[in-house]
């Protein structure tokens, strides 16, 4: 951003000072993460960044944590990753399914007391963690449900379904109903013309509220601490053990491998972001 | 409607009025169906459980369970003086049926929390009521220890004879009932909760204005720049967004190691020396500092958002009247970014009161807030009912700042991504 020719001294170095605060902030934010990958090829047992690492000898990095993490001798992480994954395919499933049809009832105009039901179902982003693992804990346990993989998604679902809500609420905000008028006069009837019509415009809005539901799912601590028993371990339970107990440079592979993935996930919603965008018709 | 006007009528005669009305009402519960099966989910599974917490918060039957007969007895008891004979044997019998069930330890915890000193006497108890002959309890049990024949101990019991009651809230804040029924506060040594709440509160606030002031500039560029720069930029905000919490707070704990890279940088500038490692973890500087990069994003994306609308033409023409860049900012744009502000504030607000997962990491004794507390009771001491309690008063906290939420920003304007 070029300052005017004309832009007065003091202004100008009270420009780079902004532009300075700015780079620390960006550095404040991202550079935590970064301090995670070289640390994670140590060779030593060490957190710490050795003089070798620091000289670039190729002898003090190795891929010993990786072989740990997936090979490692009573290795926790491959079982934690397989419920991982199994906990939030399933909650994103369902919270998919419940968010965008409660979602298409509450963009209707004809819905009653849209005020308090919707902030009804946000609920559970705003409630604290712990107060909602307490309560599903409570209700889990009475139900029978404690220590099985059937209520941590139920729990989830519950957790992932403010998001898709919010999503595709937003999508259908801008929705042309016209189009499902015009589909319904064509003599379609109403599931075709949501499956045909409906769904492919608002698609964008709910692959995105299903990104949320599943990372939210998949990075979910609290309440899985809550409910898990030995066989529902998950990676960030597994983690959340490891960083009480001893830090072990294996976490931090595995923390690299969750960094990879997330930004997986941040492609993939920009672009989302980007079609959604485009089909709404918005234009910045 | 005046009665000269005919009615309108349908091809079926109805009144257009009647059939409009009928239709809308078909309308709104079709709209009501599709939202039914997410809300009856959430009401069963979510929002009864927390009600049921209330009750959990004032259950109380521990000690009504594990005396039954002792408080039928103690029905007919004034207060005024030292119980009964009868009173005495009930007590005994509770009492010997408790050692056989092996809970007698936990009757004693929950009486020292009314009374201090139960849990030495009735240990000495348990141990003398071995050698206890049939008759004449009341002259046996006061022979264990002088305490057994102060008659405060005995209104200590009969206080806790209702089976619900509210003292687990007065415990949140460090208050109990005292025998005449007034509310005071604890010793002086033994308020812990009320300073938990006070550092909670602090480092909330603190972490929202520290959050507010590093978002404010780097919104305020990512809404300036360039398109392809501020797309760039904006991953440093996204990419930690999206990533796990864990590995944020992981790789938090190794930068502020004393080992770590913070420490190790410092050294190595010279600014602090090699055997006076600054120590920011396990107390709260590091409560502090990993709870606002964490939660920095949530205050960028909201003042993001509303700064994007502001139309670069208005601090143009702020200018061009003759402002200075400084005054322009503060009667122009700032105004303008109040929305952005409030909703960032209270979100990140709401979500570091009830934050648990960091503080129990890098918090220390020194920078560990409510949640952990509440979590400790779960698990630890296995205090349900005071845990359903403290965390029903958060919960009150955050709802009420919710509601604000939801007056000021509109609960349907968060913004995601």
């Amino acid at each position: 951003m070029g300052l005017p020719k004309y832009t007065e001294p003091h202004y100008r170095i009270w420009h780079y000072v902004y532009l300075f605060i700015c780079g620390c902030v960006f550095f404040f934010l991202i550079a935590p993460l970064f301090v995670i990958f070289p640390l994670s090829f140590n060779a030593e047992e060490f957190l710490v960044i050795t003089d070798g690492m620091k000289r670039l000898d190729p002898d003090a990095f190795s891929l010993r944590w990786y072989k740990d993490m997936v090979y490692g001798t009573k290795n926790p992480w491959g079982l934690a990753a397989k419920n991982s994954f199994f906990i939030a395919i399933f909650a994103t499933i369902g919270a998919v399914i419940l968010g965008t049809v409660a979602a298409l009832g509450l963009s209707s105009r004809y819905m009653p007391y849209k005020g308090i039901i919707m902030a009804t179902l946000i609920s559970p982003m705003i409630v604290p963690l712990i107060i909602s693992g307490v309560a599903i804990f409570f209700f889990m346990a009475k139900a029978g449900l404690a220590a099985t993989h059937t209520g941590i998604v139920l729990a989830h679902i519950i957790l992932g379904t403010p998001f898709v809500v919010i999503t595709v609420t937003a999508t259908l905000s801008g929705f042309d109903h016209s189009v499902t008028r015009a589909a319904a006069s064509l003599g379609s009837n109403p599931v075709n013309t949501f499956i045909k019509i409906t769904l492919p415009l608002i698609l964008p809005g709910v692959i995105s509220g299903a990104l949320f539901a599943f990372v939210t799912s998949f990075d979910e601590v609290v309440i899985v601490l809550f409910l898990a028993g030995l066989d529902n371990t998950t990676i960030p339970v597994q983690m959340w053990t490891g960083l009480r107990e001893q830090l072990s440079p294996t976490i931090l592979s595995v923390a690299t491998c969750l960094i990879l993935l997330s930004t997986l996930v941040l492609v993939a919603a920009e672009l989302l972001r980007r079609r959604s965008e485009r089909i709404r018709g918005i234009r910045r | 409607m005046s009665s000269e006007t005919q009615q309108i009528l349908t091809t079926d005669g109805i009144p257009l009025e009647v059939s409009l009305k009928k239709v809308e009402r078909r309308n709104k519960f079709k709209a009501f169906l599709l939202v039914a099966p997410l809300l009856l989910f959430l009401l069963i599974v979510y929002i009864s459980p927390i009600i049921g917490m209330l009750f959990n918060s004032v259950d109380d039957r521990m000690v009504t369970n594990a005396l039954p007969k002792t408080f039928i007895a103690m029905e007919k008891w004034d207060g005024k003086e030292l119980p009964s004979e009868e009173v005495f044997e009930a007590f005994y019998i509770d009492f010997q049926k408790l050692i056989e069930e092996e809970k007698e330890g936990k009757l004693s915890t929950q009486l020292n929390y009314e009374k201090n000193g139960f849990k030495s006497i009735i240990k000495k108890l348990r141990r003398k009521s071995k050698s206890f002959e049939e008759g004449n309890y009341k002259e046996q049990i006061m022979g264990v220890h002088e305490r057994w024949a102060d008659v405060e101990y005995w209104r200590a019991i009969k206080r806790r004879a209702p089976s619900y009651s509210y003292s687990k809230y007065l415990k949140g804040v460090d208050m109990y009932q005292n025998e005449e029924g007034k509310f005071v506060q604890v010793e002086e040594d033994r308020r812990i909760y009320k300073k938990l709440w006070v550092r909670t509160l602090k480092i909330a606030f603190f972490v929202t204005l520290f959050c507010f002031l590093m978002a404010y500039p780097i919104a305020h560029l990512l809404a300036t720049l360039p398109m392809k720069y501020s797309n760039l930029l904006m991953i440093c905000v996204l990419l930690p967004f999206w990533t796990s919490l864990l590995v944020r707070t992981a790789s938090w704990m190794i930068l502020l190691q004393q080992q770590g890279v913070v420490n190790d940088f410092l050294v190595w500038t010279g600014l602090v020396a090699d055997d006076k490692r600054l120590v920011m973890m396990y107390n709260e500087t590091g409560t502090y500092i990993a709870m606002t990069q964490i939660l920095l994003p949530f205050m960028v994306l909201p003042l993001y958002s509303v700064m994007k609308t502001i139309s670069p033409s208005l601090v143009r023409a702020g200018k061009s009247l003759g402002g200075t860049p400084f005054i322009t900012f503060w009667k122009v744009y700032f105004p303008l970014t109040i929305p952005g502000i409030g909703a960032g504030s209270l979100l990140v607000f709401i979500l570091a009161i009830g934050y648990y997962i960091t503080p129990e990491l890098v918090g220390g004794a020194s920078g560990t807030l409510i949640s952990n507390m509440i979590a400790y009771h779960m698990k630890s001491t296995l205090d349900w009912s005071f845990a359903s309690a403290m965390g029903l008063m958060l919960l009150a906290g955050v709802l009420a700042i919710y509601w604000i939420y939801n007056k000021l920003v509109g609960i349907d304007n968060i913004k995601l991504g």
